[in-house]
Order: C-alpha cells, then structure tokens, then sequence
C-alpha cells in the first residue's frame, strides 16, 4: 500500500505533472489529483481511446498488444498506461 | 354437359345430363342411362362417352343428398393394339434418378441490425448496483477496498514505472539542440600575466649606491633619470660618487647624462611641462634644479638656511600657470613650496605638527607627498610615524591647514598616491602591507593586503587599470595587484633582483615600468597586455568594490563611535572612584621598563624552551644508537 502512495507521489512531483489519474476497468477513478468532474471526463474519454487504440493495434497484428499510449496536443500531453484491470493517466506539461 | 377430354385412358366423367333421354350420335346404344359424352375434339380418333340421369323437375333446386354406392364400372375402354402403329418405342430411356433428401432452397434475411455512431457525455463512471455514486461514503468505501486489492498495487507499480520512464523522456535536455546562442563568445585572455625584464641599468661607479627615485622623461618616457645616494645613515664612504645620472632606455651601458649634485640627490623629478628641467632633492637637505641643456650642474640651488634639515624625500612639481612651482616634504617636519626661479627661499612653509600648533619638536617627519593636478588645493603628506596627514592648500591660517589624518600603519609611509581613476581612494605602501583608503573613512583604510614577510618599500597604481597596482618589497620582488582578480595575493609577482627595491616608476602607458635597487641597479620591465589593457567593466566593477568596502567601513565606524560614547559615558560615571585610588597610571618610562622586562622575560623563556628540545632530541639521538 505505502509502495503506491509512493509511485505516485513520485509521479506527481516529477516536474511539468498536472495530474494523475487511476482509472478501473468501468471507468471508475480510484485515485485523482484533479477535481472530480474534470477527472470522471478524463476517465470516460481516455478509457474508450484506449479501447478503440488496443483493437487497432490487434486487428493490425494479433499478436500485438498496447503498452502506452500518448497523445501530445498544444497545451500539454496525457499519457495512458493501460492493463487489464486499471488504467493509470497522467497528464504532463512538457519542458518544451 | 361437362366434358372432359380423355387421350388414352378411360375416365369416368359424371355429367349432369338432362332428364331427357339423349342419344349419342356415334353410339348405337340410345337408352343407356347414363350416358357419358365425350366431346371430341377433331383428331382422327374420337369416342364419346356419355352418362345421362334423370331427375324430377320438382326435385330441382333440392340440395344434394349424397350417399355412398358400391362402386360400379361403367365404362371399359380396353387398349387398342393397333393403335400402337403410330407410336415409336423408345430405346434408350433416359430417366434421371436421385436418391437424395428433398430440400427446398429457401431464403431468409434477418431483420437489419440498424447501428448508429453517437457520441457519450459519461457522467459518472459504472459504479457497481450498491454503491449509490452520489454518496461519499459509500464512494470512498468502495474505492479503498479497491486500493487495497493486490493486483491493484501490482499493476499501479508497474504501470507507475512505465509512467515515470515516458515523464522522465519528457522532461529530458536536448543535447543537440543549440543553447546559448544569443550569448557572445565571453573572451578569455589566455596569456597568463607575466612581467618581462627588457634592460637593466647599472650604476657605473664602483660603490654602489641605492637607486632611491626614479622619474621618467614626460615626453614619450624615452629617458629615464634616477637619483641616486645612499640612505643608510652615516654609512657614506668617502669614495662614493655624488652623481645621478639620465639613462637613455635603450642604451644601458653609459648614462646619456650626469647630473652633479653637491649633496647625493635622494629624490628627482622631471617637470611635466618642461622636458627639460628637473628639481632634485638632495641629502643635506637642498633643493636644486637643472636644465640639461645647460649641462650637469644645477641651476640653482636653495639655500641651506631656509631649506630642510633632514634629507628631502620627495620633491614634486605643482600646476602652476609658470610651471615653476614645486613643493618638497622631508623627515624634519616640514613641507616648503618653491618657486625655482627665486630658490633662496621658499614661498611657504607648512610644519607637520599635528597639534596644529606649528611646532617643529612635534612634528610628524615627511616621507612621501601625494599631489594630484585634478585636485590642485588638496595634498597629502605620509609620516614617518605611520600617518597620512591630509592638508588644504588654500586655508588662510596655518592650523586650518592641516585637514584630517589617517592612521592605520605601523612605520613609514614610502609610497602615497591616489588612484588615477577614483581620486577619492588613495593606496599606501608601508611597513609589510599596502593599504587602500577612501577619504571620507579615517579610522582605518578599505581594502589591505595581508602582512608580508619583507617590507615593502614603494608601490604605484597602474596609469591604465583601476584596479591595478605594484608593490615592491625588500627582498627583491615585484607584486603586480589587481583586486578584481584575486583578493588575498598578488596576480603577478616577479623576483627582480637579490638585493632590495628602493624605488618604482610606472611609466604613462602603463605598459612598462622601472624599479630601482639598493646596489644601483635600475631594472626595466615590461609587463604583459592582460595586465596593461582596460577590461570591460572594469571601472564599473571596481567603483563597486571601492563603495562596498567604503560603506563596511563606514558601518564599522559608527559602530565604534557608538561603542565608545557608551564606554566614555561609563568610564565618567567611574571616573569619580578612581580619582580616589590615586595616580595608577604608569609614566612613559616606567611603561617602558616594563615592556622591555616582558619582552626580555618572554625571549629567555622561548630560549630556554628551544635548549630543552634539543638536549632531548640529542639524549633520543644517543639512546638510539
């Protein structure tokens, strides 16, 4: 449990971190630095991103699978690692 | 009549025939009841077959009564052979067979699955049936049972790592990219500051004497004159020369010029105004001045009257509109301003008596003088006694015209000189440090360097640099200071010669200087660009510095003066109490004597301390072998 906290307190400190996110498989936040409407929109959005990325990668190659997504846009970048069960979301503000 | 056509095969057809009784025109038989009519169609071979029944009138319109009957056979059509001619058996028959199952081909079409693309605002995440998502605790229940979940935290660490791999990706410098390039190229003087030796002037005479001033020539410093005697008191040996000479700087081997004094010239200059003319002053106390055009003696000379009683140390040129004026500073005390035309006097006397009260017992004996030309009513004189006494010029009683003095040195002042650049601050050269002061401090100089081990003798800012200055020192050694650069030591420092340096003349470019030794020898330096060339922010940097420092001293100052009023105010209110006690005051003498037992005390204990080791470190030597 404590080794949580501390992974993602790292996480947020590291410079140009907005927030994080931990998503469930339904969508549920379970854990959030940002206010709850911003983040349920985060969850809802991201999850079916992810969903519809995964299906591409494995109708591309089945034997494929999605390790991270990234998508960087003008005012900052969200990056999504994605497993079975939870999604971990980070939104960064890159040095750049 | 309902007729049916029949090609082969017999078929029994009920008609309803009328009750009448028909006949048949092709059969014989008329009363057949029925009768079955065949219509015919016109083939060759036709046959009617007619059935006919009767029924009542009265009967009609009745509905049908039906009742079953045997079977009857009514008609037999047996096979006619012969009509077999027109007909051609058939041989091979060709008759298909499957023996499948029957299936029917049928087509079915589902019912459209009609799909539609819509975009979802997700409100609130799938919370599972029991959790109400609108109330906190039952939220807050749900999501740390989930934290607590184990493949929770295994996934959370590894996803994290992941995460922290692309942050850290985000977060990296670009090497390649092209920084600072707005900046200019800060250029770094490589050369090291170095001092290099381009001639060496010897005394030619036999008894060396010291090289005591220098004075370069003031029209492009082609020549060099430096006087020459010996300072070391009563050591004078009747063989040695008188003479000063004029050396011409690219010939070291004969002076171009000798000057014949009567007394050896301990100071000289060049008047900056007129190349030719120098003032001297000389050992027993005359001052004299020569013309070189007009030989080698001197012009005139004061008289020994009204001159100083001590040898003059420093002689300088004043700005005047004749250029005639000059003033000069010796050990006796006083300062003597001279007009070189009329030198059987001097035009006005200053004595150095700090008590302002004109007393020649008091006072201070003059070593070196400082005479700025930007500044013509101020002056300042260093003392034998460690102080700089600053004087008015200007002021009308001879109290007012001692201003201020400085304190801060233990022996005399050789070398006084303000800063080029910053006339408010001015360098000292004295006993085993250089000092640098600003005149509004008094209590104690801005800027020091640390205590030598050789005494310095005579020091100069450079002509060029701010914050540049030389020292040199007993031993031989040449400093070369700038304390933008280092602080605690000198940027350069050179070993001249063995002997000691007397004597040191920075020339006006700043690039080249001269110093002088105690056996005669006058050395010609010249010093590298680094430290002869104005850097940039040079005069800002050391501005800041010399107001850094002044306001430190300046706050220690108030601090002291504060301290002191505080102590006077208590030593006054226990001043009472001592005048009781009586004199605990020691006398002068008595203060004396005692230091010299002290010191004597102290020296025999370090002795006696040094004999010890030694004896020890034989009896150690002794038990050893």
């Amino acid at each position: 449990m404590a080794e949580v906290e501390e992974t993602l307190k790292r996480i947020q400190t590291h410079k140009g971190v907005i927030g994080t996110i931990v998503v469930n498989a339904e969508g549920i936040p379970i854990r959030t630095t940002l206010d709850n409407s911003t983040t349920v929109q985060y969850a809802g959005l991201l999850h079916q991103l992810t969903m519809k990325a995964r299906s591409t990668v494995r109708d591309i190659d089945p034997q494929n699978d999605l390790t991270f997504l990234r998508i960087r846009s003008k005012k900052h970048e969200i990056m999504v690692a994605p497993d079975k069960e939870y999604m971990l979301i980070v939104i960064q503000n890159p040095s750049e | 009549h309902v007729y049916l056509l029949l090609s082969k095969c017999v078929g029994l057809l009920y008609s309803s025939a009328s009750s009448l009784p028909s006949r048949c025109f092709r059969c014989k038989d008329i009363d057949v009841l029925p009768t079955l009519k065949l219509s015919c169609f016109p083939t060759a071979l036709t046959m009617e077959i007619v059935y006919v029944y009767t029924k009542k009138r009265n009967e009609f319109g009745r509905q049908c009564n039906f009742s079953d009957r045997s079977a009857e056979l009514h008609v037999d059509i047996l096979p006619d052979p012969s009509l077999a001619v027109n007909f051609i058996e058939r041989d091979p028959c060709d008759v298909p067979i499957q023996c499948t199952q029957e299936m029917s081909e049928h087509e079915v079409n589902t019912e459209r699955f009609e799909s539609d693309t819509r975009g979802i605002n997700h409100v609130e995440g799938g919370w599972p049936k029991d959790v109400n998502p609108h109330e906190m605790e039952q939220t807050i229940r749900f999501r740390k049972k989930v934290e607590k979940d184990e493949n929770y935290i295994s996934t959370v660490m590894q996803l994290g790592n992941n995460m922290e791999h692309c942050i850290k990706q985000n977060n990296a410098i670009d090497i390649y990219r092209e920084y600072f390039e707005e900046e200019e190229v800060v250029e770094e003087s490589e050369v090291q500051p170095s001092a290099k030796t381009i001639n060496v002037f010897r005394d030619p005479n036999e008894v060396k004497r010291t090289a005591s001033s220098l004075s370069w020539h003031p029209d492009g410093s082609r020549k060099l004159a430096v006087a020459y005697s010996s300072l070391e008191f009563q050591k004078v040996s009747k063989d040695m020369s008188l003479n000063s000479y004029i050396w011409d700087i690219e010939n070291p081997n004969k002076p171009e010029m000798t000057l014949k004094p009567v007394s050896p010239l301990v100071c000289l200059e060049y008047n900056p105004k007129d190349c030719h003319i120098l003032v001297g002053g000389s050992y027993n106390g005359q001052i004299a001045y020569w013309d070189t055009r007009k030989g080698s003696q001197p012009v005139e000379m004061s008289t020994i009257e009204h001159s100083h009683r001590d040898p003059v140390y420093r002689v300088i040129w004043l700005q005047s509109k004749t250029g005639t004026d000059t003033f000069s500073a010796s050990t006796d005390g006083q300062v003597l301003w001279w007009d070189i035309r009329k030198m059987s006097e001097p035009t006005e006397r200053l004595i150095l008596d700090p008590n302002k009260k004109g007393n020649l017992d008091n006072a201070l004996g003059a070593i070196s003088l400082e005479f700025e030309t930007t500044m013509p009513t101020k002056f300042m004189v260093g003392t034998e006694q460690g102080l700089v006494v600053s004087c008015n010029r200007k002021a009308k009683t001879p109290a007012e015209k001692i201003v201020c003095m400085y304190s801060g040195h233990h022996g005399p002042i050789y070398a006084l000189q303000r800063n080029p650049f910053f006339p408010k601050n001015f360098l000292t050269v004295a006993d085993w440090t250089a000092r640098i002061w600003s005149e509004d401090i008094k209590e104690s100089s801005i800027m020091w360097t640390k205590y030598h081990t050789a005494y310095l003798s005579d020091g100069s800012w450079s002509p060029v640099r701010p914050s540049v200055f030389f020292t040199i020192k007993m031993d031989g050694t040449l400093d070369v200071w700038d304390f933008l650069f280092k602080q605690n030591d000198p940027t350069l420092s050179v070993k001249v010669c063995d002997e000691a340096l007397n004597s040191l003349r920075v020339q006006d470019n700043g690039h080249f200087l001269a110093c002088g030794s105690q056996l005669g020898t006058v050395t010609l330096l010249e010093i590298s660009s680094g430290l002869c060339t104005l850097q940039k922010n040079e005069k800002a940097l050391a501005t800041a510095m010399f107001e850094r420092e002044t306001k430190r001293e300046k706050i220690l100052e108030a601090r002291h003066r504060e301290m002191r009023l505080k102590e006077r105010s208590r030593s006054e209110q226990s001043k009472e109490e001592d005048t009781k006690e009586g004199d605990g005051e020691e006398s002068p003498e008595e203060l004396i004597t005692r230091i010299e037992k002290d010191f004597y005390e102290i020296v025999e204990a370090e002795l006696k301390k040094r004999d010890k080791g030694e004896e020890k470190k034989v009896a150690d030597a002794i038990k050893s072998d």
